[in-house]
């Protein structure tokens, strides 16, 4: 396995974001040689149940796109004007043969673009195992538990048969206690962040919880152990900047001189909801009893709220606002992903209650694909001078 | 050679058709002053009509309204209207133009529409439908009912997929039965059940008309007409009337050798919702070449019928899981959408495809790229893709629409026929398994 972990913390965030830009997944191809046979799965965002893929030997991998990595050249024919760059990318990276480590694709219920990117890529890859996961959109009464759990079986009995090993209920349980770990620790990272943001730039948090969509979970593990370890000793310059939540980007992701140029723009990002599948719980799923219907359950009742993860008992909106208190925020910045539809919609609800609350807020809009960011920055510099001298 | 030919509608059914339409918003307006009956919004695609029906509640279907209000030109005052409360260009111009009546009080026919006592997301595939309903719910503070189906991802739903539904609609009735001040009838719903499976078995044998030579009827324009009933009176027996009426008369053009159009020289099919803006403009570029659609993908929007599904009146709460679920366009996955539109190319002897991308619908258009890859690699099917909108009319370019369509049949008068060595050679390399549509298990009626 790639070693990540440097006893420099600056080296360590650095080779993340170098993993991330890596377009042929090398910590992937290393884990497939150190396992010979054993099978690995893809999945595309927003949520899957890693804990079950763990559960079943198998590494599950996160795939964000191709930022701007990656020339189109079969993608855009296929899906054409008005679809947003994630869909488009992650279809090319599978024409080109790029995502040939991966056994098998996941997708899910979050939007009707990437519903059909499932099946178009189920045509043209027609020797991979790909599926489409329903995640339930009906948070009452206990159906969708129900119906959940026989979907998370579904799934199951697909990967026994991929990988020729068999799903236990201790094994998940192990998976989902590791998990769990896993969630805590980018928790106490997003606690750290949100008290001292001079001492973690965002831009690092960011690399080193998106380094872990390609490690197993465990090495995850021990790189954010380590990091955590040393923040506390971690100096920083406190800055004129204003406090935001970030909001938006919850699928396709920005580019990371974005996140950048935010920050430099004068922007302290104080909470957000980047790669959001990674931290889906705001509890942890219960390790004792049974393993399935504690995950169903904890995607129901215990999940954090998203734009493709429908629950009208705690509307998205009001829990934005309850977001911006908590990370005691001056503003919202929306940074959504150019034709996110779920993205979009939401957009005017949101906008509706900061308005009622007075709270400031300001749209942008992106491309993982961009790489120049001037009329970025002047728009942010704007929205920070306004507020700051206000 | 292109003739200046326009189609006409003929015969009874579009007027009859017109005064239902015309009734239904009769009594939603009366339902808006008096609030009764209480109406319930709910979606097209898969619906459970019956549910209603069985507690006289009436529909309110969002999407006729948009339909409504694009059709007779007067979309783009909402859209714009939606677009100042923060909605993008980018999402869907069905939702928009409704929000924005909704908010400016802005209605099709004039008349007034009530506020849903319930905003019923029967969640078909569509996931802005599920936006769009939590939207309803917000500005219009109905309470809101998310009847989550699970999407085909199979090859036919499973057991746990329709218990799944079941479960749902059981809650749904006992939420009917509060806004109806009704109890549940047992007997009522079967009828309902009953009146829909009548009238699916009467569009479905127009449905299969269109494979004569010529086709009585197009499958896409007049489909479209027909489907307000289809949707608004399925479970009454003003529908099963209306749709024998229908029957009737297009049985009688066969037998006269009629069609809608004076000649019909091009047989196609058609994918993708019409640009309702713009929706005679857009017939009449097709009239101008005699080309008649013998098919059409969005004339199964609210149920996919001609290939045997019925709703079973022995088994009725399962007969709407399983239309919800299996037996509609838009909850069935990609690829089974392909093989629809193949069966309809090969079985309705068609000569060719025409994909009519709509900017707002991503449902319909994410992938249509590699769907015209497919027909034309593939199976060497003459496709036409062409790029529109379904409600603003600010995406509809006429001349290059015309251009387009100009050289498809151009090209197409001087195709020779596909034989039948390609048809199936393409259908070797395809790579996707032939899926029965019709599910196995159901009663065939006719
Ligand atoms: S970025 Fe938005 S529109 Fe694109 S796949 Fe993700 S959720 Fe769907
Ligand atoms: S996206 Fe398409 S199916 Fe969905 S509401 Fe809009 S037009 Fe209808």
């Amino acid at each position: 396995m790639m070693e990540v972990l440097s006893p420099n913390i600056e080296r360590t965030f650095d080779q993340c974001a170098e993993l991330l830009r890596d377009l042929t997944f090398p910590t992937v191809a290393a884990w497939k040689q150190e396992h010979p046979g054993a099978k690995v799965i893809g999945y595309f965002p927003v949520y899957a149940p890693s804990e079950i893929i763990h559960a079943c030997g198998m590494l599950p991998v996160a795939l964000h796109g191709a930022g701007d990595g990656l020339e189109l050249q079969h993608a855009d024919a296929r899906f054409g004007s008005f679809i947003c760059s994630i869909v488009k990318s992650t279809l090319e990276l599978a024409m080109t043969d790029r995502l040939a480590q991966m056994d098998g694709l996941l997708f899910s219920t979050i939007c009707d673009s990437a519903r059909n990117l499932a099946w178009v890529i189920k045509r043209n890859q027609p020797g991979i195992y790909v599926d489409f996961l329903h995640l339930p959109h009906n948070p009452n009464g206990t159906a969708s538990h129900h119906f959940l759990v026989s979907e998370y079986r579904r799934l199951i009995g697909h990967l026994e048969e991929l990988s020729g090993n068999k799903v236990t209920d201790e094994a998940l349980r192990n998976s989902i206690a590791i998990y769990n770990e896993n969630r805590r620790l980018l928790s106490r990272l997003y606690d750290f962040r949100m008290e001292h943001p001079e001492r973690l730039r965002t831009w690092e948090l960011y690399v080193l919880m998106r380094a872990g969509n390609f490690v197993p979970v465990e090495t995850h593990n021990e790189w954010l152990r380590g990091v955590l370890e040393e923040l506390p000793g971690r100096s920083g310059k406190k800055r004129d900047a204003i406090r935001v939540v970030v909001e938006g980007s919850f699928c396709e992701q920005p580019p990371l001189d974005l996140i950048k140029v935010m920050e430099e723009a004068g922007c302290t990002i104080a909470d957000d909801d980047f790669i959001l599948g990674r931290r889906w719980f705001n509890a942890d799923i219960p390790v004792e009893g049974d393993p399935l219907m504690n995950m169903a359950e904890s995607y129901q009742d215990r999940s954090v709220y998203s734009s493709v993860r429908h629950d009208f008992r705690n509307p998205r909106h009001k829990q934005l606002l309850e977001k911006v208190k908590h990370a005691k925020a001056q503003a919202v910045v929306f940074l959504t992903a150019k034709f996110c539809e779920p993205a979009c919609f939401d957009y005017v609800l949101f906008k509706k209650e900061l308005e009622a609350a007075k709270i400031p807020h300001l749209p942008l809009e992106f491309e993982e694909k961009a790489y120049t960011f001037d009329r970025f920055r002047m728009e942010v510099e704007t929205f920070v001078e306004s507020l700051l001298f206000e | 050679m292109a003739t200046s030919e326009k189609m006409e509608y003929r015969g009874q059914i579009h007027q009859l058709q017109k005064d239902m339409m015309v009734e239904w918003y009769q009594k939603l307006n009366e339902s808006a002053l008096t609030g009764k009956p209480p109406a319930v919004s709910l979606m097209i695609s898969g619906n459970c009509i019956e549910l209603l029906e069985a507690f006289d509640l009436l529909p309110l279907y969002p999407e006729v309204n948009a339909l409504q209000l694009a059709i007779r030109r007067q979309s783009l005052e909402p859209i714009l209207i939606a677009e100042e409360m923060g909605y993008a260009t980018d999402n869907c111009a069905y939702v928009k133009a409704d929000i924005g009546a909704m908010v400016k009080g802005i209605t099709p026919a004039g008349g007034k529409l009530p506020v849903a006592s319930l905003a019923l997301c029967n969640f078909v595939g569509c996931n802005v439908y599920t936006k769009w309903f939590e939207h309803i719910a917000e500005f219009q503070k109905s309470p809101l009912f998310m009847l989550d189906v699970p999407f085909l991802r199979t090859d036919s739903p499973s057991k746990d997929d329709i218990a799944y539904v079941v479960r749902q609609l059981h809650d749904l009735v006992k939420q009917l039965e509060q806004i109806s001040g009704k109890k549940f009838d047992m007997d009522r719903f079967r009828e309902a059940v009953r009146n829909s499976a009548k009238v699916e078995d009467l569009w479905s044998r127009i449905k299969h008309l269109s494979k004569k030579k010529p086709s009585p009827y197009d499958a896409y324009f007049d489909a479209i007409s027909l489907m307000g009933p289809l949707y608004v009176y399925r479970a009454n027996p003003r529908g099963v009337h209306f749709f024998e009426v229908a029957l009737k008369e297009y049985e009688e053009m066969v037998a006269r050798g009629q069609g809608p159009l004076e000649k019909e020289k091009f047989r196609v099919v058609l994918e993708g919702p019409p640009p309702y803006p713009f929706f005679r403009t857009f017939r009449d570029m097709f009239a101008k070449w005699g080309a008649c659609a013998v098919a059409s993908t969005y004339s199964t929007v609210g149920g996919l019928w001609e290939f045997g599904f019925r709703h079973d009146p022995a088994e009725p709460f399962e007969a709407i899981a399983l239309h919800m679920i299996e037996n509609n366009v838009t909850n069935r996955n990609y690829l089974q959408r392909y093989d629809q539109i193949r069966k309809y190319v090969d079985e309705w002897d068609a000569d060719g495809l025409i994909i009519h991308f709509v900017k707002s619908c991503r449902l319909f258009s994410a992938g249509q790229g590699d769907m015209r890859d497919y027909f034309t690699k593939e199976l060497g099917i003459p496709t036409l893709y062409l790029e529109s909108d379904i409600e603003d009319p600010r995406y509809f370019s006429e001349a290059q629409i015309k251009n387009r369509m100009d050289a498809f049949f151009e090209s197409l008068g001087h195709a020779p026929a596909r034989t039948a060595a390609q048809l199936s050679a393409g259908r070797a390399g395809s790579g996707i398994p032939m899926v029965p549509v019709q599910s196995p298990k159901l009663r065939v009626l006719n």
